[in-house]
């Protein structure tokens, strides 16, 4: 099974190569610095926090967008086009199209990460550049596999890239939800505990996405390995629960 | 797409999806507590750049940014008391959304409401002057805030002449038709409190002769009151004639 998983991943990754994919990133490369330059050229003072805060954050949510996009119309297409039915009707276990297909896009998600990561470098310290670079990976992995499993729920793009988006944005700010949630001006009421409680039930099912990526490693440096482990420990988890899911989904399917 | 049972998915999917679920959510309870910190409240952007960040939009953009300034009283998972809270800035920030939307009553309602009602006094006159100063530019639409202004100033400051300059420029600059009497009545009240009776009785007198007062109970009340002025001042100059000699 992992001989044709690996070569459902390798003609992913072509497919997003031939997609035109790396004209986009260079596109987003040259626009990000061109923005970010400018901006930071308006600074009066701290202009290369400026200048690198804003290209990490423009590279950051650019990926993402990129990732989860191709990731629902690339697979809404082959649904379309019948491609799941052709290659499950081969010798081929539904999780080895799972894996497959996961590896593939994880595999894709490298090459933003590693162009933009590369680029934060010639304006941060290599350490805290690498720690972006690698924790940027660790969420674009996050976010493909949340893409694939809302396309195999809702087999459409609309849906699908809305449920994704809502959901990164959910995840990047739970946090902030919560502690609202804790300090509200009538915190002691019970219609704010219940809220508290709903909030806090739905940040077990997110990772926290606002740990990930952190633009101030790169305008203040801070971070080291350490604070890496935990968000590559919850990114394990967490693919391991999507791809589960998945699966689950997958194998329900009459098709 | 009809789907089939859950016995119909591998035991092993299942198997890793139950363990992942737990998995995750051990990890999420397992991490530590989040605290919440204060954040100090940044200047607001130049005129300028306000414009242009409101896109053509301002009304929204001032809205928007008064929304911005109490999320600084009450951060997420912190309520920053408004003695902490650098008042410099709150003025910049209400000014600077003052500016963008000068039909807008928010930013000196917050003033007069929220940030003068904080337990100190110099911030308490750093709010009530800011009120005085934005009412004289619309007056008419600005009058209520000023008048809680002079209610701070007499009530919460025990300054009755600031008290009265306020009261003062509302009698004076409020004039239209939509202010009500009473503002413009506070000066003559204040100025009794001041012992300066002659001075209320003129002016009461003044407001009665001048028929803005329409409401017969109203003009019977005041009449009351003006009698009673002409009591007391008559009074004040008798004992004011009694010490001369």
């Amino acid at each position: 099974m992992f001989r044709q998983a690996s070569t459902i991943a390798y003609y992913t990754l072509l497919e997003a190569l031939r997609n035109r994919l790396m004209w986009l990133l260079g596109l987003i490369l040259v626009a990000g610095i061109g923005i970010s330059g400018f901006l930071g050229e308006l600074a009066v003072t701290e202009s290369a926090q400026v200048q690198v805060a804003l290209l990490a954050a423009f590279f950051r949510l650019a990926a993402v967008f990129l990732v989860a996009t191709f990731v629902v119309t690339s697979l809404v297409r082959e649904f379309n086009d019948k491609g799941l039915e052709l290659v499950l009707a081969l010798p081929l276990p539904r999780a080895g199209y799972v894996l497959g297909k996961l590896a593939g896009f994880a595999a894709l998600a490298v090459v933003p990460a590693l162009l933009f990561g590369a680029l934060t470098a010639f304006f941060a310290p290599p350490l805290q550049a690498t720690l972006w670079t690698v924790s940027l990976l660790a969420e674009l992995w996050i976010v493909a596999a949340f893409s694939l499993l809302c396309v195999l729920t809702f087999n459409q793009i609309m849906a699908a890239l809305s449920a994704v988006m809502a959901f990164y944005l959910l995840a990047r700010s739970i946090a902030a939800l919560q502690l609202i949630g804790q300090g509200g001006i009538s915190s002691d009421s019970l219609s704010q505990k219940v809220v508290a409680g709903v909030i806090n039930a739905i940040a077990l099912m997110l990772p926290r996405l606002d740990q990930f990526t952190r633009t101030e490693w790169l305008a203040y440096g801070g971070g080291g390995w350490a604070t890496l482990a935990p968000l590559l420990v919850q990114t394990a988890l967490y693919m391991t629960l999507l791809t589960g899911a998945g699966l689950f989904d997958l194998y329900r399917k009459n098709l | 797409m009809n789907e089939r049972s859950i016995a119909d998915v591998p035991l092993a999917a299942r198997a890793v999806l139950a363990l992942a679920l737990g998995l995750q959510l051990a990890w999420q309870a397992t991490q530590p507590v989040l605290l919440a910190r204060a954040e100090d409240l940044a200047p607001p952007p130049t005129p300028a750049v306000l414009n242009v960040m409101s896109l053509g939009e301002p009304v929204a953009l001032a809205r928007g940014l008064m929304l911005y300034l109490q999320a600084h009283d009450n951060q997420p998972g912190i309520q920053v008391p408004f003695l902490k809270l650098d008042y410099a800035r709150v003025q910049a920030w209400l000014a600077a959304v003052l500016l963008l939307d000068p039909s807008g009553q928010y930013p000196l309602m917050a003033a007069s409401q929220l940030y003068a009602q904080v337990n100190d006094p110099v911030r308490q006159r750093q709010m009530t002057e800011f009120v005085y100063q934005q009412f004289a530019d619309d007056p008419n639409r600005r009058w209520p805030w000023l008048a809680h202004a002079a209610f701070t100033a007499k009530h919460r400051l025990h300054d009755l002449p600031l008290a009265r300059k306020y009261a003062q420029a509302l009698r004076l600059q409020a004039t239209g038709p939509a202010v009500p009497a009473w503002a413009q009545q506070m000066e003559i009240f204040l100025m009794e409190d001041l012992n300066e009776f002659e001075g209320a009785r003129i002016l009461l007198g003044g407001l009665l002769q001048s028929g803005q007062i329409t409401d017969p109970n109203e003009i019977a009340f005041l009449s009351r009151r003006l009698d009673e002025l002409k009591v007391k001042s008559a009074q004040a100059g008798q004992n004011g004639a009694g010490e001369n000699k």
